[in-house]
């Protein structure tokens, strides 16, 4: 795979973002990852890139996950952009609500890199 | 000690600073947690795990892990907070403190996580299980985090309104937009979901569908956020939520009390308020000060950009000023409904032991007065609508016979009218019988039997301290509190009354009060060689005087305004002083009741703050109380409306009152 693919990673942790930056940048050259840290730098960033996936935690404050999914399903722009949910297991409600709304995968923290990995090659083939 | 772990340790304990600062403040508040602090709470842990394990301290990383358990358990209701749990936290708190310190130390956390664990379900289930809610769509609830879900079902538990909140704004700068939104709307309630949409939305735009949980009045938080409301789910108001939990007391011993209470929406004592205000004065007079100054520099040393710069300096300290007035002024603003939602309680409740029917009709509740203004009427008010049930509105029998519906009605009215709130309180109950005041009059020895007075001055006599038309004292007005009481109190916050009034029709009360007390603009003029302020609120117009105008009607100065007669009072002869020749005529009051007001010079503008005169000078007429202006100079505040008042008592015979 040449071309560029580019990956939005939406959490409030700066500790997990760095750590799913890290995995992905892992995945090679071709994979960029961009970094939001609420719902609000999300919808700020969104416009200004054409995103292969966004991953996205779902507590988070203000404008959480779900609502930020339920915003990518429903404009026409963001309807097919993948999204992986990344939570913690206790969030299993959220979760499924996630998957609901439009959501391709969820991984659970704490998670093992090749979960990721593998994850995002897997919603990349769909 | 490596960086990194200075690094860790620094940033751990501020973490661990604030969530103790959270805690502090939930164990204040145990009774109502704030549901942000827990929420704030369990992201300290939540944070505190995420930097340990990125540091490698695994020991920490489980510990927080497990304290965040217990926090997101308890921000979902599933445990509650009590004095138990926050101790137990402070204790962990403590523990944690200490393992930052020195993370290596505590290898074996085997027993604390146990504990922990064991804590959890200890009380597992004794959360409260929120109740199905109908009333929340579907639509609604699945973008909603479990968290945000619990919050919702938490507040509409608590009778909250929760309102939906749509805006637009441009992609460019709508996170600073909505943050400005939002950080209003959390005055009102608790904000629980911001939802981002693009349905509908214009290209470059995003739009956001906020929801609310408040028990403030939809068209109060419309008016603050200049944007409409939906209602999603209709709360039971807070007023309504909180009287049912009072015991009834007997009717007789009920009405005694006033209906004076202390509404949740001021939170602040007013006291503070008037502190707030009284410096906000003192600032205004050191910006007079400066302004001196300023003038008296340009005297000496011309124009110079120092100068200047004070100059500009100086605006801005003005404009500052005016802004955190109407701030403040602001805070002290009710809705009036506050005040008509109590008095509707006791019309049911007077209804209900008269057995006289009464359909209450209510509008412009949102009309805003100033809280103590409020509190300073509303016995008035009280006086007046009970008055209207007992001696207007007819027995059901005769409301029959007269063709009238046997459901009485009375409708109560408020709206702004330039710097005045007028209150109308109508019923259409048989209206006030003149003639059986007259006789009530001479019986009491109020007029003499071959006095002739019109129907507004007979009108007037129910104003009359002890005058009471009632023959027998009845359960409900009879009981020596009467219409002069209502007077009495409208002019201590200078306001008047006037009576409107039909035979067999209807009778109605308009209350002229002014919106606030506090700070307000007065005219500074030369009355003989004696400086005093005049309250602008009262105040329409000014005119040069034209001698030619001045006349005379039944011995009475009028002034003839526009082929208008102004009933005319010369303040000089009103004062006592001597004039240096009168050249203006300032027509005061409004509506029907206007005067015009001789005075001999126009100074100047200026915000005052009216302080009492004491209670040695009470008793002198024509005066609301003295200011400071200018250089530290006292005046009197003239009293517009007592001397309209007097003037309307001595002249009604010319046709000013409404009857």
């Amino acid at each position: 795979m040449t071309e560029n693919i580019k990956i939005l990673i939406v959490e409030d942790s700066q500790s997990t973002r760095s750590m799913i930056r890290s995995i992905i940048e892992d995945m090679g050259e071709e994979y960029t990852v961009y970094e939001a840290e609420n719902g609000y730098e999300a919808l700020k960033i969104l416009p200004t890139e054409d995103f292969n996936i966004v991953v996205t935690d779902i507590n988070m404050p203000d404008i959480n996950g779900l609502e930020l999914i339920n915003f990518l399903r429903t404009t026409p722009r963001y309807k097919d952009t993948p999204v992986i949910i990344v939570s913690t297991e206790r969030t299993e409600k959220d979760i499924q609500r996630g998957l609901a709304l439009g959501a391709e995968a969820y991984i659970t923290k704490p998670f093992k890199p090749e979960e990721i990995q593998e994850t995002i090659n897997r919603v990349l083939q769909r | 000690m490596s960086s990194k772990k200075e690094e860790f340790v620094s940033e751990a304990e501020e973490i661990l600073n604030s969530a103790q600062e959270f805690l502090l403040n939930l164990q204040e508040n145990l009774e109502d947690p704030p549901p942000d602090d827990i929420n704030a709470l369990f992201r300290c842990f939540h944070t505190l795990k995420g930097i340990s394990g990125l540091f490698g301290y695994d020991s920490l990383q489980k510990l927080s892990h497990t304290l965040e358990n217990i926090l997101d358990d308890i921000r979902l209701g599933k445990q509650p907070l009590n004095e138990a749990t926050i101790a137990f936290l402070f204790k962990y708190g403590d523990i944690l403190r200490k393992m930052i310190s020195n993370p290596e130390k505590y290898e074996d956390i085997s027993g604390m996580l146990e504990e922990i664990e064991e804590f959890r379900k200890g009380s597992e289930d004794a959360g409260t299980a929120a109740p199905g809610e109908e009333t929340i769509s579907d639509e609604i609830l699945r973008v909603l985090s479990e968290y945000e879900e619990h919050r919702l079902r938490e507040n509409i538990k608590k009778g909250k309104t929760i309102f939906s909140i749509k805006t637009t704004y441009p992609l460019a700068d709508f996170d600073t937009e909505l943050r400005f939104l939002t950080e209003r709307i959390k005055k009102f309630g608790e904000l629980i979901s911001t939802l981002p949409t693009s349905e509908d939305i214009p290209e470059g735009h995003i739009g956001f569908n906020l929801l609310l949980a408040t028990s403030r009045p939809q068209n109060e938080i419309e008016k603050e956020i200049n944007t409409p409301l939906s209602v999603i789910h209709k709360g039971h108001r807070e007023a309504s939520r909180k009287k049912p939990a009072q015991p009834q007391k007997p009717a007789t011993q009920a009405m005694e009390t006033s209906l004076r209470s202390a509404t949740t929406t001021v939170r602040v004592d007013i006291e503070k308020i008037d502190s707030i205000l009284s410096s906000l004065g003192e600032l205004s007079l050191i910006k007079g000060a400066i302004n001196r100054i300023e003038s008296e520099l340009i005297d000496y040393f011309g124009h110079s950009s120092l100068i200047f710069d004070i100059h500009r300096i100086n605006q801005t300290l003005s404009r500052r000023l005016l802004e955190l007035q109407s701030l403040v002024l602001e805070i002290r603003m009710v809705p009036i409904g506050q005040i008509f939602s109590r008095l509707g309680q006791i019309i049911r409740r007077y209804s209900r032991e008269t057995d006289k029917p009464v359909q209450i009709h209510v509008y412009g509740e949102e009309t805003e007065i100033d809280k103590f203004i409020a509190e300073e009427v509303v016995d008035a008010l009280m006086h007046i609508v009970r008055n209207s049930i007992d001696h207007g509105i007819e027995s059901r029998q005769e409301r029959l016979n007269a063709g009238k519906p046997e459901v009485a009605s009375i409708t109560l009215k408020a709206y702004q009218k330039g710097n005045h709130v007028i209150i109308e309180i109508t019923d259409d109950g048989k209206g006030i019988d003149t003639e059986r005041i007259r006789k009530k009059a001479i019986e009491k020895g109020l007029i003499s039997e071959d006095a002739r007075p019109d129907r507004s001055e007979l009108i007037d006599l129910i104003f009359q301290p002890g005058f009471s038309t009632k023959d027998s004292v009845s359960e409900i007005s009879g009981r020596g509190v009467g219409m002069d009481v209502v007077r009495d109190r409208l002019s201590s916050v200078g306001g008047f009354v006037e009576v409107r009034t039909e035979p067999g029709k209807f009778t109605t009360f308009f209350l002229t009060l002014p919106i606030t007390l506090a700070i307000i603009k007065a005219l500074i003029i030369k009355v003989g060689e004696y400086t005093m302020a005049l309250p602008m609120t009262s105040i329409s117009e000014i005119v040069l005087i034209d001698r030619d105008s001045v006349q005379s009607i039944e011995g009475n100065p009028v002034y003839n305004l526009r082929d208008e007669p102004l009933p005319l009072i010369n303040l000089n002869r009103y004062f006592e002083t001597s004039s240096k020749g009168s050249s203006y005529v300032v027509v005061a009051g409004i509506g029907s009741k206007r005067i015009g007001l001789v005075i001999d010079d126009i100074l100047r503008s200026e915000d005052i703050v009216i302080k009492s005169l004491g209670s040695y000078l009470e008793g002198i007429k024509g005066f609301a109380g003295a200011a400071e202006i200018g250089k530290h100079d006292v005046v009197l505040v003239i009293d517009i409306e007592s001397i309209i008042e007097e003037t309307m008592r001595k002249q009604t015979r010319i046709g000013y009152t409404n009857v």
